[in-house]
């Protein structure tokens, strides 16, 4: 049973059906015990970074998410669910994150100091659908070609400390880190709930995965 | 790279599709979430609802169409029309929409972008912003300081530099808000992106308002997605290459089956616009 975490951060019920059309079942859930209980532990989230670190704590959640990670099952983090995995994040003023993984949080930021009618200026957020670079494979990347697009809206994005965790990179005005793999987590900018088939691709392949 | 978005618009009535001209006549075209479906294999990039059902009571029957398409697409989902409350959005958001459009409650109350963009985050929130071109304002000159009194007209400001006013209610009223400057305030405001309808050209088929997208996508840092008067393929490519739009929305063109999304997307790439195939 894939447990996905529910602390009133955003749409939970794509990332609920996408499991459930590749045929993993799964909970929403914001009960420790069944976080403690599932074999896969998703962490999602869309809105303020800070917002997100206060309903966890608020909800008694940052320990079980903790805990799942140490134990070694399979742990996907989607958006948000990836910048709360870092160590700080600079929206709205420092925030302290859960740090699992060392480095911390950006936003994007461009010269628009240049702009034409020929050249234009990058829009923030980042939104819509851009490609990713493959450097390493997790097994949620299993059989997802190089290149392929999925859905982004973000403004911020990670800067890990240790370059040896990224998994995708993505362009936009710079080549930015759009997903991390860890041992048992991998953590991913991109909306694979919302990316149709390639995204439908990942959420299997991460069920699949043994814990 | 990021690609272009292609964005087919749906206009809901009493849980059913239909494509008004011009917000006036409305033809029944079938089941939202069948059309959803098709569009999503098609290749669309995201999909837009806007329900335009008058009645506030039969929300139920939009929130279940909401609820059915979340269950059965994998695409971003953009729902609009009649949206006035926090509580409005937060039943949207819960029966699945992935964002938000809200037109007359942000020009009624600007504070509500700021509320929303608070309570749920600036990505869910679209300000659709419905645009009229000012017509030129001619004044009569006074001419009794000549001596002689004969009329002549002078052609205002309006007339030499394009402008538009922002309309609400379903493009009924103007609200007397200068759509760029409304633009730049939303962005402040914590909007996401502008939904930009242009209401001179929405039903012609004659393509979009390329002085007003251009004009409008310059003035803020946000997405903006075309809107209104799309016949053609070749006006989606002047709204990416003349108008900066970061997204197109299109109803008929697809709706009618006259061009699917995946001969749109083929046209767009040949032509060098980047998109996702």
């Amino acid at each position: 049973m894939i447990a996905i975490i529910d602390y009133d951060m955003g749409n939970l019920r794509s990332v609920q059906k996408g499991f459930e059309r590749v045929g993993h079942t799964c909970i929403v859930t914001r009960n420790p015990k069944d976080i403690a209980n599932a074999s896969h532990v998703v962490l999602p989230g869309v809105g303020a970074f800070k917002d997100c670190m206060d309903n966890l704590r608020n909800y008694g959640l940052i320990e079980p998410i903790l805990s799942a990670i140490n134990s070694g099952k399979p742990f996907l983090g989607i958006c948000l669910g990836l910048q709360l995995l870092f160590t700080e994040s600079e929206e709205f003023g420092k925030h302290k994150g859960l740090d699992i993984i060392k480095g911390k949080v950006i936003k994007f930021s461009f010269d628009t100091q240049h702009e034409t009618r020929n050249t234009q200026h990058l829009k923030i957020p980042h939104m819509g659908w851009n490609d990713i670079k493959i450097e390493r494979r997790p097994p949620a990347l299993q059989d997802i070609a190089d290149g392929s697009y999925f859905y982004f809206v973000h403004s911020y994005y990670v800067l890990p400390k240790d370059g040896s965790v990224v998994a995708t990179k993505t362009s936009y005005g710079i080549d930015f880190v759009s997903s991390i793999w860890k041992d048992n987590i991998f953590a991913c900018q991109f909306h694979p709930e919302k990316s149709q088939k390639v995204g439908q691709r990942i959420l299997k392949n991460f069920g699949d995965m043994n814990p | 790279m990021l690609t272009k978005r292609i964005i087919p618009c749906l206009d809901v009535k009493d849980g059913r599709v239909v494509k008004g001209i011009s917000f006036v006549q409305l033809r029944d075209a079938g089941d939202p979430v069948e059309c959803a479906k098709a569009y999503e294999e098609q290749g669309a990039d995201e999909l837009v609802y806007l329900d335009i059902t008058a009645s506030h009571e039969k929300r139920k029957i939009f929130l279940d169409v909401v609820e059915r398409t979340a269950a059965e697409v994998s695409m971003p989902l953009t729902v609009g029309g009649g949206i006035r409350t926090l509580e409005d959005i937060k039943e949207l958001l819960h029966a699945g929409a992935d964002k938000v459009s809200i037109n007359t409650a942000a020009v009624e109350n600007p504070e509500f972008i700021k509320m929303a963009a608070e309570r749920f985050g600036s990505q869910c929130i679209v300000v659709a912003i419905d645009a009229k071109r000012r017509e030129a304002q001619w004044n009569l000159a006074d001419t009794s300081s000549m001596g002689e009194t004969f009329k002549y007209y002078t052609p205002s400001t309006a007339a030499l530099v394009p402008a538009w006013d922002v309309y609400t209610h379903g493009g009924r009223k103007n609200s007397g808000k200068d759509a760029i400057l409304w633009a730049k305030e939303v962005e402040k405001l914590g909007a996401g992106e502008i939904l930009l309808t242009s209401m001179d050209k929405d039903g012609t088929k004659e393509g979009y308002d390329l002085d007003l997208t251009y004009n409008i996508s310059e003035a803020v840092s946000i997405p903006v997605i075309a809107s209104g008067g799309a016949g053609q393929l070749e006006h989606l490519y002047l709204a990416f290459i003349e108008g900066m739009a970061d997204a197109v929305l299109a109803a008929s063109i697809f709706h009618f089956g006259e061009f699917t999304i995946r001969q749109a997307k083929t046209f767009l790439k040949e032509k060098g616009i980047n998109i996702r195939l």
